[in-house]
């Protein structure tokens, strides 16, 4: 027989029945949540990118020592990807008697390929925007070169052999890679000019780049094409390699929706756990009776396969349509966030969404619709036999897989993951333990002559696994929405918070030992406050364990010229507040003046360095040696000033120092700056203005996309709640009836119901009060090191309306029942 | 079309036939020692005393339950030597059933409840027979309406047209007026034997009612487990 025909008009009536719609609402919820945090990562992810390339000037980059081989050239032009070189390296510049160092970018073609370089006639305000190279025979400067130099527009200065004209003052590069603190003023020049000036030669210490743009497909192609022809001393960089504190911002932002759309995921599934049960049970009468009229056991398993996929089809495919419209209405809602239209999304999540449908559906309802394959046939006869009990572990155990499946795939973090996981565990662990108990305690309760509780009371001690059950979801569900609360509120509060809007978006360097004290008076003069100075001296690393360094013996690139570079040491006695200590111990007050050091964990890592390790430094020609007794972890997208490697105070005293600091400047005050450089003019002043908008217009944009995806997660938890509820409906229906035609009245009915619900609301309050707080805790404090402070006043909140909205829902749900006459309802069950 | 499996043998025939059940360690005795022989064609009704265990015995007949003693040949088949899926093959070849709570399946209209036997038993034109058993039964107007949009009779007349479309050798009927009134039930009865006379099926049929089980052939009442002639 047409067994699809028959798993459709089934499902159908069940729809009817109402018993398949939680079940169905989970699903889309479930993937819904999914496909639309899939959709929308994927599209913010290229929007972000496109946003980071701006910093980098270009998609990506090629670096090498060396000329860039014609072949990456071509393959690029073959892709259609727009393309620009550089020549970087460092040589003096002479004008008149003055001459200075300073970073020589040579250009050939439209630079850079994304963002606009800012030049102007004078130093501070009115520039204009453009993109290229400056015309042959001309170069744009730094203002603080020109200061240096004392050139203005128009003025000539030699670079190598060769007299070029300044054309424009350079104000804003937002390309300006590399170190910010180590780099010398920038001067820009055409790549036409370069043979001219006789820099060029064997040894001299040129970057060559290759900057590249073009879609996310093309860049995505030409970087997988590249990677292995990479050779020594070249190196593709990209958004995320180049600007740790755009990526650090970025991971947080993915731990968020990661969160959010396995928050969502979890209370979905558990909504389908708990809609599964009577799902199957509405079946039981239908294929007792088809195995009465001489179905086999194979037909009826057809049927059930058929109905599963049936429903997984149906529940995934809704749900990758809600998917793609919620992120389509986030991106409306959220264009006028982002600088250009977001990137249309790809089809992947889809394909992700409905496989992860299929395996939900399948998980859950599978163990259920399997015992179902096995009823008697003789229930026709006999209405008591088959009934499925909610007990029995091994049912739950291919849905919990599916469930952790997604956990992983969903947290994009094994520890998250796994944290997760335990957690959840623990959960159930707990509330099932709480809910015997509870039961327990319930029964000793002296209840005096009221018979409302005892009859409700009674009524949960009838269904004990399933009342365990439903006070899990309805836990689930409630520490979902508080946990939603708690995130929205405090957690990405406290994110933003990390990033006031006063931050430092200036670092001065070069400062003397001498200037301290007067530039300090002119800022504040100038109403301007500074963090604290701190100490900068150059070292080069040379020995580990007093084994010498060669650069060679990295293979890492990365390692390598960090090795090859000079680094900044810095010494204080306290640290910064927003480092954290992760291995070892920071110093006292009484070491000072001991070799120690404290290096930040990344670099230690690159490094291979750990604590203990005996570093030595040449620092101006003297060889100094400290011991790492700290490693520590650095918030870079803080933007306070940061130092790989910190000595305590009275080692590096010796040496010479130059001291950098960090300010907010308002915006509208950017003459102050003239006067500052005019009064200084050894000072440099490195704008990361414009780097900080960019972290703080991701957090912005972030915080608004998980509130969004968390809504997923309110409705998922709703879900929860509402299955929780509906779980023991017919049973409840049919007990509610008899005790009505007992002689009970609909008051101590309506009472006898809404205290069994008090007893679970009241218990899965107190649970999931504790959990999400816990949660929240474990979040905030070490997924996301923001500061966490527990919300009194919201669990209360929570506690007191998880009382009374729990059993105010029991009550909607069987008032309309008691107004009908008894004997209609024995009639329809 | 239908042709039963043996022309002169006995439709149904039992030897020994015992169901014991245990429940909270004491051991019940339903049937023991239970005899039965039904020929071909042959109308019997079975009664008995509330719990005196017809059910029971229906479901042993049927293979929808096993014996804990004695044998079941239908049509000269052992059910025991055939396993769940085998029994279920020969109900839907052989038997149909009418009961006292219709069983119709509300998802499925009147006409698509007649159906589904058919469609079990892989018989073609399953519509059209369908069709005219409902029409013989005085529903062809009702074919599209679901169970819940008809009456307590008019559900058992689907039921009995369910039972009688794919031309069974054997008929059990549990009680089949149990759930209707007086007068509704009467009419439901004629339907009952106008078909099985039409049809020339075997009819075992369950009932308190004497005045159902006059109008049977032979009469048996199921006392201590056993089955004595009234
Ligand atoms: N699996 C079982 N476990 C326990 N007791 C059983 C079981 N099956 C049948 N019984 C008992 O056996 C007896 C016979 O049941 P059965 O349903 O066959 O009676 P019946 O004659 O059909 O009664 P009624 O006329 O009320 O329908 C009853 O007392 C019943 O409780
Ligand atoms: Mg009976």
């Amino acid at each position: 027989m047409n067994s699809l025909g028959m798993a459709w008009r089934q499902l159908r009536s069940a729809w009817l029945a109402g018993e398949v719609r939680v079940l169905l609402l989970a699903l889309v919820l479930a993937v819904g949540a999914m496909t639309a945090v899939g959709f929308f990562t994927d599209r913010i992810q290229s929007a972000l990118n496109r946003q980071g390339s701006q910093l980098l000037g270009a998609d990506m980059v090629v670096v090498a020592d060396h000329a860039i081989p014609e072949k990456y050239r071509l393959e690029a032009a073959k892709l259609g990807l727009n393309a620009a070189q550089t020549l970087d390296f460092p040589s003096m510049v002479v004008h008149g008697n003055a001459s200075h160092l300073a970073e020589i970018k040579a250009i050939n073609g439209g630079y850079p390929l994304r963002g606009e370089l800012t030049i102007a006639a004078q130093a501070f305000g009115a520039g204009r925007n453009t993109q290229g190279a400056p015309e042959s025979g001309s170069v744009w400067i730094e203002p603080r070169l020109a200061s240096l130099l004392e050139v203005a527009v128009g003025d000539s200065i030699a670079v190598g052999e060769r007299q070029l004209r300044v054309a424009a003052l350079l104000q804003h590069e937002p390309a300006r890679g590399g170190d910010m603190f180590n780099i010398a003023p920038h001067l820009l020049m055409n790549e036409a000019d370069i043979a001219s000036t006789k820099l060029i030669q064997y040894g001299s210490r040129i970057k060559y780049q290759l900057l590249l743009a073009g879609s996310a497909v093309t860049t995505a192609t030409y970087s997988g094409w590249i990677k292995p022809l990479l050779a020594r001393g070249e190196r593709l960089e990209d958004v995320k390699s180049a600007r740790p504190e755009i990526r650090s911002a970025l991971e947080k932002a993915q731990q968020f929706l990661g969160l959010a759309s396995m928050a969502s995921v979890i209370l979905a599934m558990v909504a389908m756990s708990l809609a599964a049960l009577p799902f199957v049970q509405g079946h039981l009468d239908t294929f007792a009776l088809m195995r009465c009229f001489g179905a086999s056991r194979r037909l009826i398993m057809r049927v059930l396969i058929q109905q599963a996929l049936l429903l997984g089809l149906i529940g995934s495919l809704l749900g990758c349509v809600l998917g793609y419209m919620a992120q389509a209405g986030l991106a409306a809602l959220a264009g006028s966030l982002f600088v250009e239209a977001l990137p249309p999304p790809s089809w992947t999540p889809a394909l992700a969404g409905l496989i992860a449908g299929f395996a939900a559906m399948l998980g859950v309802v599978w163990p259920h619709l399997q015992r179902l394959g096995d009823v008697p046939a003789l229930r026709i006869l006999r209405r008591d036999l088959g009934d499925l009990d909610a007990a029995g572990w091994l049912a739950y155990l291919p849905g919990l897989a599916v469930m952790i499946a997604l956990i992983f795939w969903h947290a994009h973090n094994l520890k998250l993951g796994l944290v997760t996981l335990a957690g959840l565990l623990a959960l159930l662990l707990v509330s099932a333990g709480l809910a015997l108990l509870g039961g327990r305690l319930l029964r000793q309760l002296p209840l005096g002559s009221s018979s409302a509780w005892k009859l409700g009371i009674a009524g949960l001690m009838r269904r004990p696994a399933m009342a365990v059950a439903q006070v899990i979801g309805l836990s689930l569900g409630l520490m979902a929405l508080i946990l939603l609360a708690l995130v929205r509120g405090d957690l990405l509060h406290s994110w933003q918070a990390s990033l006031p809007a006063d931050a430092p978006n200036r670092f001065i360097i070069n400062i003397q030992p001498n200037q301290i004290a007067d530039m300090q008076s002119f800022l504040s003069g100038s109403g301007i406050g500074t963090t604290t100075v701190l100490p900068m001296v150059r070292g080069r690393l040379i020995a580990v364990n007093d084994k010498p360094l060669v650069p060679a013996q990295y293979q890492d690139d990365r390692a390598r010229r960090l090795v090859e570079r000079e680094f900044n040491l810095s010494w204080t006695a306290q640290m910064q507040a927003d480092n954290k200590i992760l291995a070892g111990r920071w110093w006292r007050a009484d070491e000072q003046g001991k070799p120690m050091l404290s290096l930040e964990q990344g670099i230690a890592e690159n490094l291979g360095i750990r604590l203990g390790d005996r570093l030595t430094y040449d620092v101006g020609g003297t060889p100094i040696t400290l011991s790492v007794t700290s490693l520590r972890k650095v918030e870079w997208d803080s933007m306070h000033v940061n130092f790989f490697a910190v000595a305590p105070p009275g080692v590096l005293d010796q040496f010479p120092a130059s001291y950098i600091t960090s300010f907010h400047l308002p915006l509208g005050q950017e003459a102050t700056l003239n006067q500052l450089v005019k009064r200084f003019p050894n000072l440099t002043i490195i704008d990361v203005a414009a780097l900080m908008q960019q972290v703080r217009d991701i957090m912005d944009k972030m915080v608004y996309a998980v509130q969004y995806v968390f809504g997923f997660s309110l409705l998922a938890g709703l879900a929860v709640l509402y299955a929780a509820l509906v779980a023991t409906r017919e049973e409840r229906t049919r007990e509610a009836t008899l005790l009505r035609v007992l002689g009970a009245s609909r008051r101590q009915v309506v009472m006898a119901t809404m205290a069994e619900f008090f007893c679970m609301g009241l218990l899965a309050a107190v649970i999931a009060t504790l959990a999400a707080s816990t949660l929240a805790y474990y979040i905030s404090a070490h997924l996301l090191d923001i500061p966490y402070a527990f919300n009194f006043g919201l669990a209360m909140i929570a506690l007191v309306s998880a009382c009374v909205l729990v059993p105010l829902a029991a009550w909607l749900g069987v008032r309309g029942l008691l107004n009908q006459p008894p004997r209609q309802i024995l009639h329809s069950i | 079309m239908h042709a039963p499996d043996v022309i002169n043998g006995l439709a149904i025939e039992v030897t020994g036939l015992a169901k014991h059940v245990t429940s909270n360690q004491a051991r019940l005795t339903i049937l023991s020692g239970l005899q039965l022989a039904v020929p071909q064609r042959e109308t019997l009704a079975i009664l008995g005393a509330s719990g005196s265990g017809k059910s029971t015995l229906l479901g042993l007949l049927a293979g929808l339950d096993t014996p804990s003693d004695g044998k079941v040949l239908i049509n000269a088949q052992d059910i025991a030597l055939l396993d769940e899926d085998g029994r279920a093959a020969l109900r839907g070849r052989s038997m149909g059933f009418v009961f006292q709570s219709f069983q119709l399946l509300p998802s499925l209209t009147a006409l698509e409840n007649v159906m589904l036997p058919l469609q079990l038993a892989g018989r073609d034109d399953a519509a059209g027979q369908a069709k005219a058993a409902l029409n013989r039964v005085g529903l062809e107007q009702r074919a599209t309406h679901y169970p819940r949009q008809l009456s307590g009779g008019e559900q058992q007349r689907v039921a009995i047209a369910r039972a009688f479309a794919p031309k069974p050798a054997i008929l059990f009927a549990d009680e089949p007026t149990g759930n209707l009134d007086a007068a509704t039930g009467q009419r439901i009865i004629d339907l009952l034997f106008e078909l099985n006379a039409e049809t020339g099926t075997t009819l075992v049929l369950v009932t308190h009612d004497a005045a159902l089980a006059a109008r049977c052939q032979r009469r048996l009442q199921l006392i201590d487990g056993r089955l004595e002639p009234i």
